[in-house]
């Protein structure tokens, strides 16, 4: 398993679109990826389950993979993170 | 005539029949079923036949809207395979044994209440996509298709509420403009009317009465004003102002996105200056880089007392957010002269203009100074907000000011209150004596801003208020001229930046000048910014440059 923490800071936070674009990078892999946002946690495949927890700017998120391609899922997405959000 | 009052969330005036568009009533009805695989592979062709649809208003929102706005339906065709979203269908169809129909609303119900119970606006608008996806799939599931609009004449649609769907379904060519009852600028019809360019009025109220329906009427995307059954002049009225808006929106389709840049390269800022927050709208439609100069004189003047921290806390902080992370200079109080508010007391003055005002009343009285800077320093935390000085002639002013700048710090800082720590501190350039030293100033400020309204009539001695100077009032004066580029040099030579945001930062006679000084920003006003881009992007620097130094140097 593997995880690291981000800290949002896009103005805006995971609104619907960079929501949609997420699960989208998340889809790419075959492990199971969780995000969370303090004691709320959700699939992050699932659009509703990451746009329902309204992670705004300056808030800190841990995405969590565990499968057979859990290196490349983090790797991808703290990218992604860090590019978009 | 009617007037109704909305609010305009995108600009621009429509005149047209009303149409009303009703939303079908869906009375949605629980029945037990028999064979719930049924109903559940029901729902599933359903959902397919959904995704297809918002494939193709993807496709059509792509060609209309661009990639931004489409991106809505693709998110819309991720929410509908959302497997959560699913498997409460599915659960509530097996476990209950029930119609499909009755799942999906039921589903729509839960998610759409998630959202609407959520802290943030922009959340809460999203129950409207829970329930827009879920509308397509149940018209699916019975067979029924959105009412569209019939005839051949274009219309202005009205509605409760329209979904983004009905939205970009419409046949754009028959839609004059919209007008909803409920909704807010954050809603999708808002987003897309504007970048459709459609004027849009929403949060109407109750108005919608079934006899306006067929009836003419006027929609003002700009006031939010909604006129069924206008007279002859309104109609007058209305027609002239949709003219020169056009005219207005083709300047901007031609130039809008587009940088200040010279046929050689060179970059300018051109900003907006502005005197109240109901300038910002056209601050955004009319492209600025940012605002270069936000008079806050507005806030004093239009009361009866002196405003609180938190009045002026608040302004500040929906302007921060409505440019959105591009710069918003903030001048403080500019009083005095010929701007007067009683609760000041000031006593008349033989000569005001020369007289107690600006910063002269901020250094004497601190409580009004400190108030205005501990709002605007609060608001810093919510977009780019820079600080500018008025009325500097000396060196003492501004390490007077810096004191109070950092005394204010450290009280917000005490009490926990987040501010920007490097909010840029500028000084207005507009008394003959800050042009002289502004090798000086240039080493203890962040930006030079040139009034050149003041800094006119100090230089030529001529008070700006008295019709018989007008020959005498020449700003293009070679003596300004010179002490603009003065102060320019100086600005440079000492790494900071330099703008004008008096009325000649507006004069295309001088747009060549100013490039060729290498002032950094201009601002003007809102109206005024896409001509002057216009104009830069015409000129060549390098093959008028030397000319021009020449001539204003000897």
């Amino acid at each position: 398993m593997k995880e690291f923490k981000y800290v949002i800071t896009d103005k805006d936070g995971i609104h619907a679109r960079p929501a949609g674009m997420l699960v989208k990078e998340c889809m790419k892999f075959s492990s199971d990826i969780t995000i969370k946002k303090g004691t709320n946690s959700g699939d992050a495949k699932r659009i509703f389950a990451v746009m329902g927890l309204a992670a705004k700017k300056g808030e800190e998120i841990t995405i969590t993979a565990e499968g057979a391609d859990e290196e490349q899922a983090i790797e991808t997405i703290k990218n992604f993170l860090v590019e978009n959000l | 005539m009617t007037v109704l009052k909305g609010k305009g969330v995108s600009g621009g005036i429509a005149l047209g029949r009303l149409l009303i568009y009703e939303k079908r009533e869906k009375n949605i009805k629980r029945y037990r079923v028999e064979n719930a695989e049924n109903e559940i592979k029901r729902f599933e062709d359903a959902k397919k036949e959904a995704i297809f649809q918002l494939q193709h208003l993807y496709d059509k929102a792509l060609q209309e809207v661009g990639e931004t706005h489409a991106m809505i339906f693709d998110i819309h065709q991720m929410m509908l395979n959302d497997l959560d979203y699913c498997d409460s269908i599915i659960n509530i169809i097996r476990s209950q044994n029930v119609n499909a129909e009755y799942a999906v609303a039921a589903t729509a119900d839960n998610f759409a209440m998630m959202f609407s119970a959520m802290d943030d606006s922009y959340m809460k608008e999203r129950a409207a996509d829970v329930r827009d996806i879920s509308e397509r799939v149940l018209n699916i599931l019975s067979d029924a298709s959105e009412n569209s609009i019939s005839g051949s004449e274009p219309v202005i649609v009205a509605a409760e509420d329209l979904t983004p769907s009905q939205t970009v379904q419409m046949d754009k060519d028959k839609v004059l403009g919209f007008v909803t009852m409920k909704g807010s600028s954050n809603s999708h019809t808002a987003i897309l009317a504007r970048t459709m360019n459609i004027p849009a009025v929403v949060n109407a109220g109750e108005f919608l009465k079934p006899e306006y329906d067929g009836q003419f009427c006027i929609i003002d995307g700009f006031s939010g004003n909604v006129y069924i059954d206008p007279d002859e002049a309104t109609i007058k009225h209305f027609i002239e102002k949709q003219k020169e808006d056009r005219f207005k929106r083709e300047l901007l389709s031609e130039l809008k996105g587009k940088k200040n840049i010279t046929l050689d390269g060179q970059e300018i800022n051109i900003y907006a200056n502005i005197g109240n927050l109901s300038d910002l709208g056209s601050v955004l439609q009319n492209d600025a880089g940012g605002v270069g100069l936000f008079r806050s004189e507005f806030l004093y003047l239009e009361k009866l007392d002196f405003p609180t921290e938190e009045e002026q806390f608040n302004v500040y902080k929906t302007a921060a957010e409505t440019m959105a992370g591009k710069k918003l200079i903030i001048r403080t109080l500019d009083i005095g002269a010929d701007k007067q508010a009683k609760y000041f007391n000031l006593p008349n003055e033989e000569n005001p203009a020369m007289g107690y005002r600006a910063i002269r009343i901020c250094l004497q009285e601190k409580e009004i100074f400190k108030t205005q800077l501990r709002a605007l320093y609060r608001a810093s935390a919510y977009g780019q907000i820079a600080i500018m000085f008025p009325m500097i002639t000396s060196l003492k002013e501004i390490k007077e000011i810096k004191k109070v700048v950092k005394e204010v710090k450290s009280e917000l800082l005490a009490d926990g209150i987040p501010f920007d720590e490097s909010v840029e501190l500028g000084i207005m350039i507009e008394t003959p004596a800050a042009v002289i030293i502004s090798d000086i100033l240039a080493k203890e400020v962040d930006f030079f801003s040139i009034g050149t309204n003041d800094l006119t009539q100090y230089a030529l001695a001529v008070d700006r208020q008295n019709p018989k100077l007008d020959w005498f009032y020449d700003p293009h004066h070679k003596a300004i001229i010179r002490m603009i580029k003065m102060a320019a040099d100086n600005a440079h030579q000492n790494g900071i930046w330099i703008g004008i945001c008096g009325e000649l930062a507006s004069d295309l006679e001088l747009t060549e000048t100013f490039l060729s000084i290498g002032i950094d920003e201009l601002s003007v006003s809102p109206g005024l910014i896409l001509e002057l881009r216009k104009k830069v992007r015409e000129i060549d620097v390098s093959k008028i440059r030397d000319d021009i130094i020449r001539n204003i140097e000897q």
